[in-house]
Formats: C-alpha cells, sequence, structure tokens
C-alpha cells in the first residue's frame, strides 16, 4: 500500500513538473520591463551638454529631466487587463540616474500583451494618503528627489529644468514643474494624466516563464513645450502651480510611444 | 513515608509558590495598570466640551508618551535646520502662544526673512487646512514647509534623516517611541504630530466661564465684549476655536509685495488676496496681527475694522454689508471687545511644562 502511494505522488510529481516546462500553466507568472528611454526628437537626451530648439525657435539645454509613473496597467489582445498591485506601482525616473530609466514589474501572468497604460503623476488618493503610506518613490525624502510641494501639499509630476538663452530668469534658468491633483480643501487643477499606449501592429511582449520582456518605451522631452499649446521660453521660463501648467501637461502626455518590444 | 512527606512538602511548596507568583502578578498589574492610567491620562487628547470635534485622524498616530517626547525633543531641536541653528521653537515661542513675540515676519538661516507673521500654534489637531493660504491639509505634512522653506530652516528632508540617523540620541529617541530605530519621514513626521496634537489651549478665563466651572466669572466690560463679539464679529471668528477656518479678504490693502494669498493654492480668482480666519484664543499675546504682521496691537486692529477697510473685487461681503464697508464700533465698544478678547488668554497653556523646551 504503502509503495502504491510513493509510485503516484512520484508520478504525479513528475507530470506537474512536466507541466511546468511546457508552459501551459494559466497561473504561471513571471517578469515584465518597461524602459523609458528619454529622448529629444531624433536624438537621445543629453543633460546639459545638448543644445534643443522648441518650436517657436528658441534654444535650450536640459539639466534635469524627471517624471512620476504610477499605476501601471498591461492589456492582452482579448482584453484581459492586468493592474500591477497599488502600492508596488508607484516610480520616479530621473533621466540622470539610469537606474531608474527600467522599471521593472514582477508576479505578471504569463501571456502576451499588446497595450500598456499608466498615470504620469500620482493620483489623487495616494496625493492624499497619510504620510505612512507614502514611502519608496513617494517619500517626500526619498533620495532628495525634490518632487513635492511642501507648501501646497503635493506631488510634482514631472519635472524639466535647464537653460535658454532667451529666459530673463537668473542664470538664464528655465523651470517647469507641473503638478496638481485637483486639489484637498479645495478644487483646483488637475494634471494627472493616463498614457494608453498600443504596441506597434503587430508587435507583443510574450511574459513567459524564464523570459522577461522589455518595452522599449520612448519619451520626448521636446514634447513638454510642443504641442497643443507651443510653449515660448521667452514669455514663460518658468511653469510651476499656475493655469499654464495645464498646458504643458496636454503636451506631455503626447511624449511617449512604444517603440520595440524585446522578447528575448 | 518520606516520599510522602517529600511529596507533600513540594506541592505545598509549589502552592505557596504558585499563590505568591500570582499575588505578585496581581500587584504587578495593578500597579502596572494604575502606572498606565497614570502616564498615560497627561498624553492622552481631551476634547474640550466646549470644543468642536478633533479633525486629527488619531487613530492613525496613538499619542505615547514616549512619542509626543520626541515630537518635542524635535520641535526644540536646530538640527531641522541646514545650519543646525533655527528650531521650530525660534519662530514659535511657548511665552507668546507659540507666535513670535515681536516679529512682524520672522527670520531663519542666515537672518533671511521670510513674507508671513508666525501663526499662534494650539488646537492644531482641530484645523482643517494649515498656514495662512490653507495650503496644508494634513498635520502630519506641516513641518515640511518650514524645514524645506529656503528663508525658514532650508533643509532637505533626506539630508535631515541621514542626521537624525546619525545620532544616538535620535536613535534611542525614535526606538522608545516606535519600538525601532528605524528613522523615517513618516516616523518622524509621526511623532511631530504627537507633540503639536497635544497643544491645547482651552483654559482661559472665557472657557472657565462657558463651562461654569467655579470660580469662573468675566467683569461687566467683558460680558459687554462678549456680547458684542457675538454680534460683531463671530461669523467669521466661529465656534469656540475662534475661526470658522474659512478664507477671507478683510480689506487690508495688498503691499507692494502683492501676497495673494489663498489664491496661490486654488488659483481662483474668488480667493485673490483671502487668508485664512485666524483663532483669536491668546490674541493678547501673539502681536503683530494680520497675515503679515501690519498691526502692531489690537486698537489697531479695531480701527482697521471701524474705518480702514478697504474695497476691493474679493472684499468679504461682511465687511461691504448695505454699501458700508467695515464694521461700525465705538470707541466702547471696542474698548470692551478687546477686554473681552483679553479673556482668551491661557496661562496654563503657555505656561504648561509638558510644551516646554526641557
Amino acid at each position: 500500500m504503502r509503495k502504491i502511494l510513493s509510485i503516484t505522488l512520484l508520478a504525479a510529481i513528475i507530470l506537474s513538473s512536466c507541466k511546468k516546462d511546457e508552459v501551459t500553466d494559466p497561473n504561471a507568472k513571471s517578469d515584465i520591463t518597461l524602459e523609458f528611454d528619454n529622448i529629444v526628437g531624433n536624438a537621445d537626451l543629453a543633460l546639459n551638454t545638448a543644445t534643443y530648439t522648441n518650436s517657436v525657435g528658441e534654444a535650450y539645454t536640459i539639466s534635469k529631466f524627471d517624471y512620476y509613473i504610477s499605476n501601471i496597467k498591461l492589456k492582452k489582445p482579448g482584453g484581459t487587463e492586468y493592474i500591477v498591485p497599488q502600492d508596488n506601482s508607484y516610480f520616479l525616473v530621473k533621466e540622470s540616474d539610469a537606474t531608474t530609466h527600467k522599471i521593472n514589474l514582477s508576479d505578471i501572468p504569463v501571456g502576451e500583451y499588446n497595450q500598456v497604460s499608466f498615470t504620469l503623476g500620482v493620483d489623487s488618493l495616494r496625493c492624499t494618503a497619510d504620510i505612512s503610506k507614502r514611502t519608496g518613490a513617494l517619500d517626500p525624502a526619498a533620495g532628495g528627489t525634490g518632487m513635492y510641494w511642501t507648501w501646497n501639499s503635493g506631488y510634482i509630476f514631472l519635472k524639466m529644468e535647464g537653460t535658454s538663452p532667451v529666459s530673463a530668469m537668473p542664470d538664464q534658468e528655465i523651470f517647469y514643474h507641473i503638478g496638481g491633483f485637483g486639489g484637498m480643501t479645495a478644487p483646483t487643477i488637475n494634471n494627472i494624466k493616463t498614457i494608453t499606449l498600443d504596441f506597434p501592429a503587430g508587435i507583443i511582449a510574450n511574459v513567459k516563464v524564464g523570459k522577461k520582456p522589455d518595452v522599449h518605451l520612448l519619451v520626448d522631452a521636446k514634447k513638454v513645450l510642443d504641442g497643443t499649446t507651443n510653449i515660448s521660453i521667452a514669455t514663460s521660463p518658468m511653469i510651476m502651480f499656475d493655469g499654464a501648467s495645464v498646458n504643458v501637461a496636454n503636451n506631455y502626455k503626447n511624449m511617449f510611444t512604444v517603440d520595440h518590444v524585446h522578447n528575448d | 513515608m518520606f516520599t510522602m512527606i517529600k511529596k507533600n512538602l513540594l506541592s505545598r511548596t509549589l502552592l505557596y509558590w504558585l499563590g505568591s507568583a500570582t499575588f505578585l502578578l496581581a500587584c504587578f498589574l495593578a500597579s502596572c495598570s494604575k502606572e498606565n492610567v497614570g502616564t498615560d491620562m497627561s498624553f492622552q487628547l481631551v476634547v474640550p466640551s466646549n470644543f468642536p470635534a478633533l479633525k486629527y485622524d488619531i487613530a492613525n498616530n496613538p499619542i505615547t508618551q514616549n512619542g509626543f517626547v520626541l515630537g518635542r525633543t524635535l520641535f526644540y531641536d536646530g538640527l531641522l535646520s541646514s545650519t543646525n541653528t533655527i528650531s521650530c521653537g525660534n519662530c514659535h515661542q511657548q511665552s507668546v502662544a507659540f507666535a513670535h513675540a515681536d516679529h512682524t515676519v520672522s527670520h531663519g538661516v542666515f537672518d533671511r526673512l521670510g513674507t508671513r507673521n508666525s501663526p499662534a500654534l494650539q488646537n492644531l489637531a482641530f484645523s482643517t487646512s494649515f498656514m495662512w493660504d490653507g495650503g496644508i491639509f494634513n498635520l502630519d505634512l506641516q513641518p515640511l514647509a518650514p524645514i524645506e522653506n529656503h528663508v525658514e530652516m532650508d533643509e532637505k528632508l533626506d539630508v535631515l534623516l541621514d542626521k537624525l540617523n546619525k545620532s544616538d540620541k535620535y536613535k534611542s529617541l525614535f526606538k522608545n517611541a516606535f519600538g525601532t530605530e528605524e528613522i523615517s519621514s513618516a516616523k518622524m513626521l509621526k511623532a511631530l504630530s504627537q507633540f503639536m496634537v497635544m497643544m491645547v489651549s482651552a483654559n482661559s478665563q472665557y472657557d472657565k466661564y462657558v463651562r461654569k466651572e467655579a470660580g469662573a466669572n468675566l467683569t461687566g466690560d467683558e460680558i459687554a465684549g462678549l456680547e458684542l463679539f457675538k454680534a460683531k464679529c463671530q461669523s467669521c471668528h466661529a465656534t469656540d476655536l475662534f475661526t470658522d477656518q474659512t478664507f477671507r479678504n478683510n480689506g487690508i490693502n495688498p503691499t507692494s509685495l502683492n501676497d495673494v494669498g489663498r489664491y496661490a493654492i486654488t488659483l481662483n480668482e474668488k480667493d485673490k488676496y483671502t487668508f485664512k480666519v485666524p483663532s483669536l484664543r491668546n490674541i493678547e499675546k501673539t502681536a503683530p496681527y494680520m497675515h503679515d504682521g501690519r498691526f502692531r496691537n489690537l486698537e489697531a486692529v479695531l480701527e482697521h475694522y471701524s474705518n480702514g477697510v478697504t474695497n476691493s473685487a474679493t472684499l468679504d461681503p461682511l465687511l461691504n454689508a448695505n454699501g458700508i464697508l467695515g464694521i461700525a464700533l465705538s470707541a466702547t465698544e471696542k474698548q470692551q471687545i478687546i477686554l473681552f478678547l483679553k479673556t482668551l488668554s491661557d496661562e496654563e497653556y503657555i505656561r504648561d511644562r509638558r510644551f516646554a523646551e526641557q
């Protein structure tokens, strides 16, 4: 009797491990990477050294380009959506820190995905949550991010700084600090943007056990100033918490594209 | 036979010890709970009976003696500033209900001047927003503003946490307060909140009078002042917090600084030049007055309300009733209102050793 049991058990183990190898287990999980590759037009973004020109014809350099990515969702062609658990879904991408360019997501159900969506910024719920819930990238102290307005409680969703010969600011600096979650004690501007990106036709990210696809996104910093409302640096060398920030946010919501996917 | 005795003895001894142990345990527990009651009572927030409901979520940050002590230590420590010299207590002095005595605006690191008058700190756990413009909506987030403000403490939060983490004193204070030596921004802010939540001022002569406490009396003039206050001031300085916590333009001219007040937070035109209605508790102590400290005494404040109100697009309608600017007040009425306002001084609060620098 005992022998029979052991043999059955052994067979069961072998069979189940066989199954895993064939990657047919619908409950299997693996990883995926979202790579945020910051560019300006057709060139890779080079902090401080390169000079760019906006659509108004004004030259500028970029010394800082940081933004929050949060609330990430992945979608399969059939419409099945995987929502990254919220507590693990806040990231700060900093151009100056290459380790932040790749967002690694684990525990992703295996399968083929062809759409990614995320929030550029921080959702209003988390903006108003108890301070003990603001950990990781959301900790106002995290690595001296400077991505928090202490005087007007709320996160700065995107920061672009640099210089421009047309800026009347001291040292010809330019500052674009964009935030605004809609207000807590009174309604105000809401610059939270949800970005939904379909992968290029025919391209999928195949999440498999042992395979970790890398979704390569291009993020065009030129579109902070250029877009529906072209921003003149001479007129607005600094846009922070004011009405004009809405125009900037409406511009940069179009700065993301999925360029390609590495499946091996 | 011998074993019997031995057994008996054993069980007797056991019984004895068990009995003593139980007794001891009982004593210990009793003393424990007694001590707890004694210790905790002074560190429990008691909502005064004449106050509106608490706004701070105390369930999320239960106050303990050690948490309070840590908060107090942080409050009085210059370490919070980039130069290690400016503490919260520099601009919030207990002797004047935690306002800044005789300072129109305060000076931070390198004597940099601010633009607004340092407000009194009291009854913060009942406040729906903080700062003159209400830009901060949670007490836990409040200390971040002065810490990082360029003209106040001008310190970076990550640098401050580094300094705290290098201090054996703070490691032990954080361990006492939260059970771990880990020092995070959340823990630091929660400790500061524990200290600030406890800062309740509710024992003025006026409080004792409205609570009908023994020996609490107001003079005839003070009562006349109270009645005038109810008729002419209370629509904004409402409840026993003496503020309705709204934002209003009270007709003081913008200076060349053009401080737009609440507008900077909401970007709503209607909020231009509005500021939070301040509490009037301990008002006698907290001169100078207004968001920019422009009035040196209470006489000047009442003179403004009777004769100095300037009309503008956002002037509070209550100060422009029937086309008449300001509040009609005779000289006697002004004096009586001031006498009443002085009954809001809470000597117990400004002398409470728990809130003092140790």
